[in-house]
């Protein structure tokens, strides 16, 4: 791809070459009115809005792609004719609500109206029923709906759940007249929106999907609408705090809305979660875990000289990486001041990951961000529940197959639908627990450069490698020759009479042929198909970016040393982009920010977790804490970039900054911190009030800053450690979290409804004698729980989930550090 | 008159004219030394200029011929574009309320002190939950009923705010047109700003239906 310049309205504008005209309007400010595209999605074509004349001819500027030199004219007297037409096909039989719509002014529909000026309805058609319908957490009123299809795109195309669809009407055909009346676009337009409303597409009555809600976001009119926000507030009262999500290590961009509570109560009240949804989409516990608060009227000073004198005591700080960079500071602070330890285990083990991979990549972090999956056309995904450990990252894998065309091959023990889901394309490698480490040796042997890889690895890979002779049966065409019997008139008689005729045809024959093929040993460790390398050749073809995600099954891995160098050499000698996935939060600003300690110590303070003396932004402690939605300050993000968050509402207590500075730091606010960040692990000397929050019309992003990826010293030793054929067998646990949940803070939120307990598959629910809502005992070598069984068709396969969001039921006793464990079920 | 010679007569301001409509008002100097302030003081004490207006109230309390109107108990009519205490109409048709929730009012009142609660109702309609307008900062402008679509919010003509605390909260149910009214047939259309204007009908564009 290359720069070109094309002109637009006689504005010479650069852009790529092969971009859509509209993007490149978009990009340089040149407005080209359009409803159904939607940014980073693939054109969807219903409204015809963008209808642009390109070198005299008209075209739809969202799927017509720039060449060198092109001229483009946005608006002439028979694209305007069109547009308005359009628009008033779009205001045939709908309904005069907006007084009542929760879109309440921020409409599409009412803008574009405006915009051509429609002030007439020329057409009409008869309407049919369309009352509204609840499909769980979406409102649906086909009354409202314009059929742009921008809810089916971005499910399609960006989420990778295919929940929605165009559904028949049931509608009178339209009058024929109008065909010939009515400018050619708008009654073809026309004639297609009146045959199609939205549906589901499991043909249920309620949405079974993966509740992100991106649907409602991008609906341009008030017809998808949040059942949770339905007819509560109007748009302008409502304002906007700019913020980042605090439930993942996607850390996407947010704007938290907030309005008094009611007429009685003037506290401030988080009312929904808006994004930008043309540049960034969320999950459900980024839209609808929003509530997770901790309510404090007044500081409790009692408590807060309890507090410092068990600071003065303790030894230990344990805490999660539910934390921003400017408190994993001030811990850091704490610790040389006073010498604590700090114990964090998951960041610890993703810093000890990171360490180990520098010492042969050469740098601090990874090298590639979830920009590059969204570009790639071939990924790969190992070591990660992707669809619940960080959902973005799962939308950049499913946005590649779906808009580069793209492939992929999935790498994980849990058998997952939802990634089944995404199409042909990806194929889905369902290993045993423990053997990442064969995984990440197979994906060196098929894609590193063997030229370039250390000769000691080249030959290990080879050892691998065996020929054998296989029969394989094969199709061939084969030309035969038969006499048929045909009827035909005899040229002198002029009668009809039977003649034999020659015929050639082709005909289908089954032959076995014995052929040499080569036999990859690391296939089948895995339990890979037979077909597997063919499958793999066909969806290789005509891909030429590639991009890994890597997770945190690696991190926790007995052999994670040498998984952490076995991906630098990824990097280094294949193709392959790499992102790794922080396990929680802000686990890669921690493992920056934090010197970090193995064992804890006899008196622990705990931050967000149990310890001895309990500071808890939950509001279960000793000393109350505010939430991530009350606090200002940057968090990192699997994007490496240092994201700026703010207090969406208040919070009347005390914070960690007091308890520093009642020990002697001196800070006013946390914030303070923000430009000491150590930037020799790359962070950046900048003032908090500094960093900007949001995006370009391009999509550049412009929100905190990208960290400075160090250069680290290198041995130049590339060795890597043979692997063990050991792995889990038997009944096998999985610490994972369902879709929507990570912490205790979305399992706070009101309208994340999922319920804790033991995570069984449908599938090995209907093998066993156990049903929903049992309550069995598992057990497992480091632990035993007793917790009620949850049904969930979301994962298939015999592997139980145990999550963590609820700390009520203590996963974590059951494992030792690794993810899986094998363990026993009995019911109770 | 006709409108030049009214321009004419108000623009002519020169009070020195002989014919300038003006008339000085006919006012002794006033007194400059003591003495003549003392002689004022005298003359306006013992002339009994007080009994002249005692005599005019005594006068008319005895004929009872009163042209004052006796407020409280008798209230001059209010004018129907008055601007008073709001009421909330209730429709012609069903006597439900005309409200929607739309929340327009609340968002162009200049004052702040419209409040407008609302949620889904069990008919997936909008209700409104709670409603209330703080007269204590009500500046009576009438914005709320000029941007009322449904005619639903308007001015009535209660004046009377008196009041024992500055803050005084309409509620919904207050400004509601009460039930028996609206069946005795008595609620009256506001005719202020915000009203339809009498030959709303032509004005309209009709949109084509194919039914």
């Amino acid at each position: 791809m290359s720069k070109i310049t094309i002109n637009i309205d006689g504005k010479e504008i650069q852009t790529q070459e092969g971009e859509y005209i509209l993007n490149a309007a978009r990009a340089n400010d040149i407005f080209i009115p359009a409803i159904c595209y939607l940014t980073r999605c693939s054109p969807t074509l219903a409204c015809r809005l963008c209808l642009v004349e390109a070198d005299g001819k008209q075209v739809y500027a969202c799927n017509a792609k720039s060449k060198e030199g092109m001229s483009v004219v946005t608006s002439t007297q028979s694209i305007v004719k069109e547009r308005r037409a359009i628009m008033e096909v779009y205001d045939v039989n709908h309904p005069l609500e907006c007084g009542v719509c929760d879109q309440s002014g921020e409409c599409e529909l009412q803008n574009y109206t405006l915009e051509m000026g429609v002030d007439a309805q020329h057409y009409a058609v008869k309407d049919v029923d369309r009352s509204d319908v609840d499909w769980g957490h979406i409102h649906y009123n086909p009354g409202l709906c314009i059929v742009c299809e921008r809810c089916v795109t971005t499910c399609k195309d960006m989420i990778g759940d295919n929940a929605l669809k165009t559904v028949p009407r049931g509608a009178d055909a339209l009058e024929a007249e109008y065909k010939e009346s009515m400018p050619k676009d708008a009654y073809a337009m026309w004639n297609k929106l009146n045959k199609s409303l939205i549906g589901l597409t499991s043909g249920e009555e309620m949405l079974d999907c993966t509740s992100c809600g991106e649907c409602a976001a991008v609906c341009p009119v008030g017809a998808l609408v949040d059942t949770h926000f339905i007819y509560k507030s109007n748009a302008w009262e409502l304002k906007q705090i700019p913020a980042t999500c605090g439930h993942c290590s996607a850390g996407c961009q947010i704007s938290y809305d907030v309005k008094h509570t009611s007429i009685d109560n003037t506290e401030e009240k988080i009312y929904r979660v808006m994004n930008e949804w043309n540049y960034v989409s969320l999950c459900g516990a980024g839209r609808y875990g929003f509530d997770y608060q901790n309510e404090v009227k007044s500081k409790d000073a009692a408590a807060f000289t309890k507090a410092i004198e068990v600071f003065k005591k303790a030894d230990t700080i344990k805490f999660t990486s539910t934390i921003t960079n400017e408190e994993a500071y001030l811990l850091q602070k704490l610790k040389e001041k006073f010498g604590y330890r700090l114990v964090n285990n998951e960041a610890k083990a993703f810093q000890t990951f990171l360490n180990d991979y520098s010492e042969i990549s050469g740098t601090k972090l990874y090298g590639y961000d979830l920009e590059a999956t969204h570009n790639a056309n071939f990924v790969i995904s190992v070591g990660t529940a992707i669809k619940s450990d960080n959902p973005n990252a799962r939308y950049a894998l499913n946005n590649s197959m779906t808009v580069n065309k793209g492939a992929g091959i999935y790498f994980h023990p849990v058998k997952d639908p939802v990634i089944e889901g995404l199409g042909k394309s990806i194929m889905t490698m369902y290993h045993a627990p423990l053997q990442e480490e064969v995984v990440l040796y197979l994906i060196l042997d098929l894609f590193g450069d063997k030229e370039k890889l250390p000769s000691e690895v080249v030959e290990y890979l080879a050892s691998f490698h065996s020929k054998k002779t296989i029969t394989v049966e094969e199709i061939i065409k084969e030309e035969i020759t038969e006499i048929v019997k045909v009827m035909k008139k005899n040229e002198e008689s002029g009668e009809e009479e039977e003649v034999e005729e020659e015929k050639k045809k082709m005909v289908p024959k089954k032959i076995s042929k014995e052929v040499e093929v080569d036999d990859n040993r690391l296939l089948d460790i895995l339990g890979a198909d037979d077909n597997f390398m063919e499958a793999l050749e066909k969806n290789l073809a005509k891909k030429d970016t590639f991009a890994l995600i890597a997770g945190a099954d690696l991190y926790t891995h007995p052999n994670s040393k040498n998984l952490a160098r076995l991906l630098a050499l990824i990097e280094k000698y294949s193709a392959f982009e790499i992102t790794m996935i922080p396990t929680l939060t802000n686990s890669l600003g921690v493992a920056l920010i934090c010197e970090l300690d193995e064992e804890e110590g006899s008196m622990r303070i705990g931050y967000n977790t149990k310890g001895d003396f309990t500071l808890s932004a939950l509001g279960d402690g000793d000393l109350d804490m505010p939430a991530i939605n009350q606090q200002e300050g940057t968090l990192t993000s699997i994007n490496k970039r240092v994201n700026p968050t703010n207090a969406a509402i208040g919070y009347g207590g005390y914070e960690l900054n007091d308890i520093a500075n009642a020990l002697g730091l001196k800070a006013e606010l946390v914030i303070n911190y923000t430009p000491m960040l150590p930037t020799d692990k790359g962070f950046k000397a900048k003032m908090f009030d500094d960093l900007p929050n949001h995006y370009d019309n391009d999509g550049t992003e412009h929100r905190g800053y990208v960290l400075d990826n160090v250069a680290v010293k290198v041995s130049g030793d590339e060795s890597i450690a043979a692997f063990s054929e050991i792995k889990l067998e038997g009944t096998l646990i999985y610490m994972a979290n369902p879709v929507r949940q990570f912490t205790d803070f979305t399992n706070k939120a009101t309208n994340l409804d999922e319920v804790s307990g033991v995570y069984m598959s449908e599938e090995f629910l209907s093998k066993s004698d156990l049903k929903e809502g049992d309550s069995v005992r598992v057990k497992s070598d480091n632990g035993e729980l007793v917790a009620n069984i949850v049904s969930d068709n979301k994962i298939s396969g015999d592997i139980i989930l145990m999550p963590t969001f609820d700390s009520k039921i203590n996963s974590g006793a059951l494992f030792s550090s690794y993810r899986f464990a094998t363990a026993s079920i009995e019911k109770v | 008159m006709h409108n030049e010679q009214i321009q004419e007569h108000f623009n002519n301001r020169n009070v020195t004219e002989a014919d300038s409509n003006y008339f000085m008002v006919d006012i002794a100097p006033y007194p400059t030394d003591g003495w003549g302030k003392f002689k004022r003081v005298v003359k306006r004490s013992f002339r009994g200029e007080l009994f002249v207006g005692l005599w005019v109230v005594l006068r008319e309390m005895i004929r009872f011929n009163i042209h004052t109107v006796k407020y409280p108990e008798e209230k001059m009519p209010i004018g129907p574009r008055y601007r008073a205490v709001h009421e909330m109409k209730r429709l012609w048709e069903s006597d439900t309320e005309r409200c929607i929730g739309c929340g327009l009012c609340e968002k162009i009142c200049i004052s702040n002190c419209i409040r407008i609660d609302t949620k889904l109702d069990e008919d997936s309609r909008k209700e409104v939950t709670e409603y209330s307008i703080n007269l204590g900062r009500c500046i009576f402008c009438g914005y709320c009923a000029e941007v009322c679509p449904e005619l639903a919010i308007t001015h009535g003509g209660e004046y009377e705010n008196a009041s024992d605390q500055r803050e005084q909260f309409l509620i919904f149910q207050d400004m509601l047109t009460p039930l028996e009214k609206m069946k005795a047939g008595t609620q009256k259309e506001f005719e202020g700003f915000g009203a339809i204007t009498p030959h709303e009908d032509e004005r309209v564009k009709k949109t084509p239906l194919a039914y």
